[in-house]
């Protein structure tokens, strides 16, 4: 556990890092505001339409398929470091696991259901 | 006094802090010099010189930049949620940094060697899709939304297969610590048993760091700039730096996991971490070298890349390895 | 010693996100503590040994899950609560009732001392490594439940896909519709009577750039397309 104490280090000493680079940047900056420079950038246009649209839900599928597929990589782990004291027995089992999550995925190819249209 | 420097506590804590200060600072001026040495590659791949005014042969020329950058205007748009907007660009700079924390740069020289190594780098760079997210949304500007949502819409799906690309690695290694994947690289770095599999992870690689050929999302001709349209300044910066710093890490943990880390002939064990960085600027040539090659992606096909292809395949890698290895055991 | 201070630390951490989760107005704000909340949490799996949990925690949870949640979060219009005033009183009131509930159950659990701290030595179990005790455990004690996950994962997956069709082959037709009209010149007279007739027209009656690619399933059914898991809720 001890070992984990570098790691928290570090992870101080980027948010150190990355406030005072930020902190610096609003000390040397200079600051000239109009309108013009507070509206949002649309190629020189005006702004047309609220920014909050409702979206496509190939973004919901596509994080869901996500998580689902991030679980079984997670599966696959403990197994991957101890594959050599499982045996044979631990290769079917796994491909019993990947088999099954594979239909899984025929499925979703079958249903087009990550056809991203242009 | 004297009993306080025998402390082992303190002396993790004294030692910690000394190799992240070494890596953090060589770590900054890398990036800084990586990005003068993209724009002089670049250059040359197209027939000029790249930037060689500032500086013999243009090697001041970072400093300028960073100089340049904190000195600019900051616009922070008039909607925008002010403290996401601020959080962001530092979700860019810190996973990337932290992700440094395991790799082994030379035999004694890790900054800390966890057992679980390997899941620590793809923690944070599941913590990375944040920054996009965050950054895209909190502009309150349509194009910087499109871009951050199809954007980490890319990250999440190759994030995926780079997982799943480094298990035949953990099946030959037996362990998730850095350290040991690299002793277990003595006598044949791991890309000849898992050519598939390095393909793959660069790939992944390139499309995570949000790289040439996959940076539609914020790419300049496209969606203006995607989802760090509306940043300025230093805030700019660091996601810049972030990106670069992603890069390089990314790079460093393709050298540790495929091509042996700080293993290499005719060096002494104090001098090896010359075969790590040489290794890694080969990586990081090779990353440069795509972006100047290849025509970007298009949405649709980046997409079917990281679905249709590289996921099947990185499985496919999983079961062939698994087999390999049993009838190689049991012949 | 040091590790009590950084039990302490990270459950104070924990405690202070989950309150703010509830108590923040806005909802990524609050998605964003929850984030705060699981990787504070994967620190006190990290405190316990448990490596792998703790980073299986913050790859999982905090990356993939909550990922999830802030697509839905960010780019769904949230207007005002529709509720009316009977019901915000009713869910307010189970929230109280619940709340002391666990309150009282937490209260005598503290009093009669259960569960006050690791009982095996810490050091004991670190040796084999956590994510090779798991391999062997889940892969030959525990294979049945694991066989059986592959199947929640199954089930789950056909699941979502199944809802997420029937919405997009309704929003289908409005976006092939929209889909034509972008391929044809401005000057067209079938875009200018289909401009005049979108929300946001820019003035001069020509599809505005930005509308020709924004994301809009459909105006055609009449009200918005809500991703599965928001209709339950409101």
């Amino acid at each position: 556990m001890r070992e984990y104490i570098p790691v928290l280090m570090f992870v101080i000493v980027a948010i150190g890092f990355a406030g005072v680079t930020l902190g610096l940047s609003q000390i040397t900056m200079p600051i000239r505001r109009n309108a013009r420079k507070m509206a949002p950038y649309e190629c020189g246009v005006e702004p047309v339409g609220s920014a909050r649209n409702r979206f496509h839900v190939k973004f919901y599928l596509v994080a869901l398929l996500f998580i689902l597929f991030d679980i079984e990589a997670v599966f696959l782990y403990p197994w991957a470091v101890t594959f050599r004291q499982l045996g044979l027995y631990g290769l079917i089992e796994m491909g019993l696991f990947i088999l099954i999550l594979f239909i899984g995925y025929v499925y979703l190819l079958g249903k087009r259901a990550l056809e991203w249209e242009s | 006094m004297k009993d306080l420097l025998q402390n082992p506590d303190f002396q993790l804590v004294f030692w910690s802090f000394v190799k992240i200060f070494v890596i953090l600072n060589g770590l900054l001026g890398v990036v800084s010099y990586m990005i003068l040495a993209e724009r002089k590659v670049a250059g040359r791949m197209q027939g000029r010189p790249g930037p060689n005014r500032v500086g013999p042969a243009g090697t001041l020329q970072p400093i300028a930049d960073v100089i340049k950058l904190f000195f600019k205007e900051e616009f922070i748009p008039a909607a925008a949620n002010k403290v996401i907007f601020n959080i962001a660009p530092a979700l860019a700079v810190i996973p990337a940094l932290v992700s440094f924390s395991i790799v082994p740069i030379g035999p004694n020289f890790t900054v800390t060697d966890l057992n679980v190594g390997l899941l620590l780098f793809l923690a944070m760079s599941s913590i990375g899709v944040y920054a996009v997210t965050l950054g895209g949304w909190s502009s309150n500007n349509k194009y910087a939304l499109l871009g951050g949502l199809r954007s980490s819409a890319q990250m999440i799906s190759y994030e995926l297969a780079m997982g799943l690309s480094t298990i035949g690695v953990l099946m030959l290694t037996g362990s998730l610590s850095m350290v040991e994947i690299v002793k277990a690289q003595q006598n044949l770095p791991f890309i000849l048993f898992q050519p598939l599999a390095f393909v793959i992870f660069m790939i992944t690689a390139l499309a995570e760091t949000n790289r040439a050929p996959f940076d539609l999302p914020e790419a300049e001709a496209e969606l203006v700039a995607g989802f760090h349209t509306e940043y300025s300044s230093m805030k700019f910066g660091l996601f810049f730096l972030g990106e670069f710093t992603n890069v390089i890490t990314i790079c460093s943990i393709a050298t540790t996991l495929f091509l042996g880390g700080w293993n290499g002939p005719w060096l002494p064990d104090s001098l090896k971490f010359i075969w790590f960085f040489a290794k890694l600027a080969v990586l990081v040539f090779f990353f440069m070298w795509v972006r100047w090659t290849f025509p970007r992606l298009r949405y649709d096909q980046l997409m079917n890349l990281g679905w249709k292809i590289l996921l099947p395949l990185s499985l496919a890698n999983v079961l062939v390895t698994g087999l390999a290895m049993y009838w190689l055991q049991n012949r | 010693m040091t590790a009590q201070i950084l039990f302490a630390a990270l459950a104070a951490v924990l405690v202070v996100s989950s309150l703010l989760v509830i108590l923040h107005r806005n909802p990524v704000t609050s998605a964003l503590f929850l984030v705060s909340a699981f990787c504070s949490l994967a620190g006190i799996y990290l405190t316990l040994h448990a490596e792998f949990l703790g980073m299986v925690q913050v790859i999982v949870y905090a990356g993939a899950i909550m990922v999830l949640f802030l697509f839905v979060i960010m780019y769904l219009n949230l207007q005002h609560d529709l509720e009316t005033g009977v019901q915000t009183a009713v869910r307010r009131g189970i929230g109280w009732i619940a709340g002391a509930v666990l309150l009282a159950e937490a209260g005598l659990l503290v009093s009669k001392r259960w569960a006050v701290g690791p009982i095996a030595p810490p050091e004991a179990v670190a040796t084999p490594g956590n994510t090779q005790a798991i391999g062997i455990a889940l892969y030959t004690r525990y294979l049945f439940p694991f066989e059986i996950t592959s199947m929640v994962l199954l089930v789950a997956m056909v699941g979502a896909i199944v809802i997420a069709r029937s919405r997009r082959e309704r929003g289908d037709e409005a976006t092939v519709r929209r889909v034509r009209l972008s391929a044809l010149p401005d000057s067209d007279p079938r875009v200018r009577t289909a401009a005049l007739a979108e929300p946001s027209a820019h003035p001069e009656g020509t599809l505005a750039k930005g509308d020709r690619e924004t994301y809009e399933i459909s105006t055609s059914l009449g009200g918005a397309v809500t991703p599965p898991g928001e209709e339950s809720s409101r």
